[in-house]
């Protein structure tokens, strides 16, 4: 069933069946063994005669290990080996890359890329004769590199040409404007800082290599170790039952995979290879830093005639990949005249990749933020100048759009946060030594659907069993996968087990671009489906009149249990979803709004997120528990967006200087108020046969600007630089005593 | 981190007799993670927790703190609730609560002051290796000094509950070769001068047995601790204040600064433009040209200068009204 997604699915299946599950608020179902600690992580199996691998960093930016001095570390307890093969990696593969990144760590390409690998008995001894190494390095002058994005001097080169748009007369129509808003805002690079950090433990059998590791996209994972090893793919297995947090960091396979293997195959023993957690801010992908060019033109009424972004980002000189800055802006509002645009610069700083909701994450705060300057220079009430400007057909294609909730989720987060208390003008709100403002900001991230199998087996007993590679990064793929299975085969929710994150299973979609529950779920509903047509023709009736539910099956004034109707043979069927022509054919988004309240100290600019409100529209709610918990995630990186993350690259040596969760800045529990999730009744034909589309990073997707929006309306200051420290706010604030 | 030998120590002497190169550990919630960076690498751990020093208990009209007693117990103390407000807020505002709860009233005094040019053992520190250069000077400061700083070293003293004993002006109990001697909170963290990697004035056998807090004097307690996140973030600026007022007029004012300097900062000429004065933000504006007279920033850090003169003036409106404001 299924197979290219050619056609929207109307029949809206999931309604029609009896089992109660879809939607359901369910825990998930490996919850305790994570809360418990249970749960194996990918450095947490003991396997006999594992040893422990730790890596050295480059402390230069650019150049080549001219010698490492084996014979510094020969005499130090334990050790077993270093490593510096020409197979290593130099920095891990980008999302979806299916092949082997840049590999040979003679090469140094950025400050605190890993050069080699120590192994010894022990991790203490590892780390110990790791620090102990000498490297001789040969760095490349200094003088020849820049670490600054926005230096006169980096080279700078177009980036994604195939969604840059020029369309009309941007210049003029700003020329034309009644109103108009041209600034330019500026957001800094982000780590994806995951809870687990990345660990690989590599064994050998023979020619055969398993892997645990700790990786969002196995597929495509086993292809890339395969390539940078150089072995075939039939003889890599990966394992990754749970993977604790990604947000795209562990997309693609990284170094600690292929230098574990390349060590465990030399030593013909396991070997264990974790990053340290500064070694994971250093090394592992980051979100680019941006600068944007925003550019709004406007008649009298506050409808767009033009919209412009263009916008900087950075990565090493021979990394494509540029953080796909404008990819909302191209669909989200009206406006004839257009440009979009991304550029990248290429700097030598830690590569830049994906991180959760690449493009929307930082360019919806931004965008935002300019719509709200826009707002007010009309006179118009920011959620009206969005309602006003919801486009009827995508402005450039003209393709129609999914189902989409923008204006309800405006409208309805509105009215539940009492939007309508909120003062125009800023500085209206004081109480004691804080200033109350409230701002909003439109949320949108693009749908995707990725090709995904996977294998359902109802058992003679009437059990479910659900197998794929898909990996659960935190989201609730356990859950929603087994909800969707036994919702279709009417099989309660504790007779139904769900298996992930090993290679071996049938290939699904991976976690990442949202794509997950949608394409791997689709992959699940289809194998469902087919089974619950052998068993209508094996109860005697019409599949459409099929009723299963608790166990049994009824139809055609039948009725019988379904472990009866299964025989002795277990019913086996494996479904595929591949993106067809609705991807095409429709413009695709998961929408929403966020509203946010804030006090800005009137002496300091300390800034608090008082209460923010999020309502979302993203199709059928598969598990209300972990959508909104997905929704809630989302929010709280809203607030760290706004207020605290930023890498701080030292510019003259591109070292980070703070490279830990104490210094740089994740919001804690005191930084996060209480979150009101709203989640809109929707169905979307066209996303999906779920009719669902993607959760996990549409909560990320503007909120930030609704909080830059805020802090102007309570204090009266712009700030268009993120995040907003009191720094940026404290000169510009109103004197706290003329009141 | 390098192997280390471990020893616990059964009495104060074994402490204080502890070989070049070993360290005291009590709750180690700094030390070991230096160790685990390798920017503190001692050969030895000589463990002091089971030493009796766990005690809070009167000393005269005053409170003597033993210097293991964890903040967690130290914050929660009745009398040290009652009595010495700024002490109980500013620990509260330190860290975490699974850090407080390990941490030591002796440790955290000891904690480094430091910088993440000195947690990086890639960059040059004259504090981590003397001599190397400072290489924070013209990099990311955001956290560092702008009073007190040397050519060698714009550290900032990173703790909390330092900067309300020195409000306090509390004494430091210090058991050394010659026996015990008091060393005043003010004076015991130093500034880097030449010599950034003595961060406190301890001699080699010199051991923190406890803290001594002098009679309660009332007034009003403020701990205004500014960061870049509202929980387990260091001070941007603090600012410690004790001011109790009589007849309309400040009567005796301490005050102590958090995140300006190698130490936990501390002007008497400030507190003296205060005492006797009315209350009033432009007499606080002037209280904060002295305390600033010789303020310097390091470019990422000019921020502190307005965001200390700021806290200063709203702290002590706070201090010297009636009506507590707050979000």
């Amino acid at each position: 069933m299924f197979g290219m997604y050619n056609k929207p699915d109307t029949d809206n299946f999931l309604d029609t069946t009896a089992q109660g599950l879809i939607g359901a608020p369910l825990d998930r179902p490996e919850g305790k063994l994570k809360v418990t600690g249970t749960a194996c992580y990918a450095a947490e199996y003991v396997l006999p005669d594992c040893v422990e691998g730790a890596f050295v960093l480059a402390p230069i930016s650019a150049g080549t290990v001219k010698w490492i001095d084996r014979a510094s570390i020969a005499g130090m307890p334990g050790v077993l080996g270093v490593f510096a093969d020409d197979a290593m990696l130099r920095r891990a593969a980008q999302g979806t890359a299916g092949k082997a990144p840049a590999q040979g760590v003679q090469t140094v390409d950025y400050f605190g890329q890993p050069v080699a690998l120590v192994v010894a008995e022990t991790f203490e001894q590892a780390v110990a004769a790791a620090n102990a190494l000498q490297i001789e390095y040969a760095a490349t002058d200094p003088v020849q590199l820049d670490f600054d994005p926005e230096a006169e001097t980096t080279p700078v080169v177009d980036a994604r040409e195939d969604s840059a748009v020029d369309q009309g007369d941007l210049d003029q129509a700003m020329r034309d404007a009644i109103h108009s808003v041209d600034v330019t805002y500026r957001t800094e690079a982000h780590a994806a800082a995951a809870m687990e950090p990345h660990a690989a433990m590599a064994e050998w059998n023979d020619d055969h290599l398993t892997l645990r590791g700790s990786y969002q996209m196995i597929g495509h994972n086993v292809a890339e170790l395969a390539d940078s090893l150089g072995i075939s793919e039939k003889n890599v297995r990966i394992l990754a039952p749970y993977v604790g947090g990604g947000f795209g960091s562990k997309l693609g396979i990284s170094y600690e995979a292929v230098a574990a293997a390349i060590a465990a195959r030399e030593l013909a023993r396991p070997v264990r290879v974790v990053l340290s957690r500064q070694q994971v801010f250093r090394a592992v992908m980051r979100r680019s830093e941006t600068r944007q060019h925003i550019r709004l033109a406007a008649d009298a009424e506050g409808r767009l005639t033009g919209i412009g972004h263009e916008a900087l980002t950075s990565n090493l000189p021979d990394e494509d990949f540029a953080e796909p800055v404008t990819q909302a802006t191209d669909f989200l509002y009206r406006g004839e005249h257009r440009r979009l645009a991304v550029k990248r610069a290429k700097i030598a700083r830690t590569p830049a990749g994906s991180v959760r909701a690449p493009g929307e994450a930082v360019g919806m705060q931004a965008l935002e933020a300019a719509m709200d300057e826009l707002a007010e220079r009309v006179g118009l009430d920011p959620v009206e100048l969005r309602l006003r400007n919801i486009p009827e057909r995508h402005p450039s294609s003209g393709t129609p759009y999914s189902s989409r909730m923008l204006a309800q989720a405006l409208e309805e987060g509105a009215r539940s946060f009492g939007w309508d208390r909120r003062k125009p003008q800023p500085c209206a709100r004081r109480e004691g030594d804080w200033w109350i403002g409230m701002g909003m900001a439109s949320a949108a991230r693009v749908n995707m659907m990725m090709p995904a199998k996977a294998r359902v087996t109802l058992t003679p007993q009437g059990g479910l069993v659900v197998e794929s590679d898909q990996t659960d990064i935190g989201t609730g793929s356990y859950a929603i996968l087994g909800q969707i299975a036994g919702e279709t085969l009417g099989i309660p929710i504790d007779h139904v087990s769900v298996r992930l994150g090993d290679s071996a299973l049938p290939t699904g979609a991976g976690s990442g671009g949202s794509f997950g529950a949608i394409s791997t779920g689709s992959a699940v509903l289809s194998a469902s489906r087919a089974i619950r047509k052998t068993l209508a023709s094996r109860l005697g009736c019409r599949t459409d009149e099929l009723v299963l539910r608790d166990g049994h099956a009824a139809g055609g004034n039948r009725s019988a249990s379904i472990a009866d109707l299964v025989g002795e043979e277990a019913l086996v069927e494996t479904g595929r979803i591949k993106p067809g022509k609705t991807a095409m054919q429709y413009t695709q988004a998961s929408y929403g709004a966020f509203f946010a309240e804030v006090a800005v100290n009137v002496w300091t600019g300390e800034t608090r997120v008082r209460r923010m409100t999020g309502a979302f529209g993203f199709g059928r709610v598969l598990n209300a528990k972990t959508a909104r918990s997905q929704c809630l995630g989302g929010m709280v990186w809203c607030i760290g967006s706004a207020l605290t993350e930023e890498l701080a690259f030292d510019r003259r040596d591109g070292h980070l200087a703070n490279p830990d969760l104490a210094e740089y800045h994740v919001p804690v529990h005191r930084d996060v108020p209480d979150l009101d999730v709203i989640l809109l009744e929707e169905r979307d034909p066209a996303a999906s046969p779920l009719q669902a589309k993607g959760v996990g990073e549409l909560g990320i997707c503007g909120g930030a600007g609704a909080i830059c929006n805020a802090i102007y309306n309570a204090c009266g200051v712009r700030v268009r630089s993120f995040p907003m420290t009191l720094d940026k706010i404290i000169e510009h604030l109103p004197d706290p005593l003329a009141n | 981190m390098k192997a280390f030998a471990y020893a616990r120590a059964a009495a104060l002497a074994d402490a204080q007799s502890v070989r070049e190169g070993a360290r005291i550990i009590a709750g180690g919630t700094n030390l070991l993670d230096l160790m685990k960076l390798e920017v503190e690498t001692p050969d030895q751990l000589m463990d002091i927790n089971h030493l009796p020093l766990s005690g809070i208990d009167a000393h005269g009209e005053g409170l003597a703190i033993g210097a293991l007693v964890t903040n967690s117990d130290c914050a929660a103390d009745l009398r040290v609730r009652h009595d010495y407000p700024l002490l109980a807020q500013a620990i509260l505002a330190g860290a975490s609560p699974q850090l407080r709860n390990k941490a030591t009233t002796g440790g955290n005094l000891c904690q480094r002051t430091r910088c993440t040019y000195f947690t990086d053992t890639t960059q040059r520190c004259n504090k981590r290796a003397p001599g190397s250069g400072c290489g924070a000077q013209g990099g990311y400061t955001r956290l560092h000094a702008i009073l007190g700083a040397s050519d060698a070293c714009i550290a900032t003293y990173p703790g909390d509950m330092a900067v309300a004993l020195a409000a306090l002006d509390a004494q430091i109990v210090v058991e050394g070769v010659a026996g015990e001697r008091m060393v005043a909170a003010r004076d015991f963290h130093r500034l880097p001068a030449d010599h950034p990697e003595q961060d406190n004035v301890l001699q080699p056998g010199d051991v923190i047995t406890g803290v001594r807090l002098p009679a309660p004097a009332g007034g009003r307690h403020i701990y205004r601790k500014i960061r870049d996140r509202s929980s387990y973030a260091f001070a941007l600026v603090s600012v410690a204040a004790i001011v109790t007022m009589a007849n309309g007029r400040m009567d005796r004012v301490r005050i102590a600064f958090g995140g300006l300097a190698h130490k936990p900062w501390h002007d008497p000429e400030v507190e003296a433009a205060l005492v006797g004065q009315v209350p009033d933000p432009a007499l606080f504006d002037r209280a904060a040209d002295i305390l600033l007279r010789d303020a310097q920033g390091q470019g990422s850090n000019d921020f502190k200068i307005p965001l200390v003169r700021r806290a200063l003036i709203a702290t002590l409106i706070e201090a010297t009204s009636n009506a507590p404001t707050g979000a």
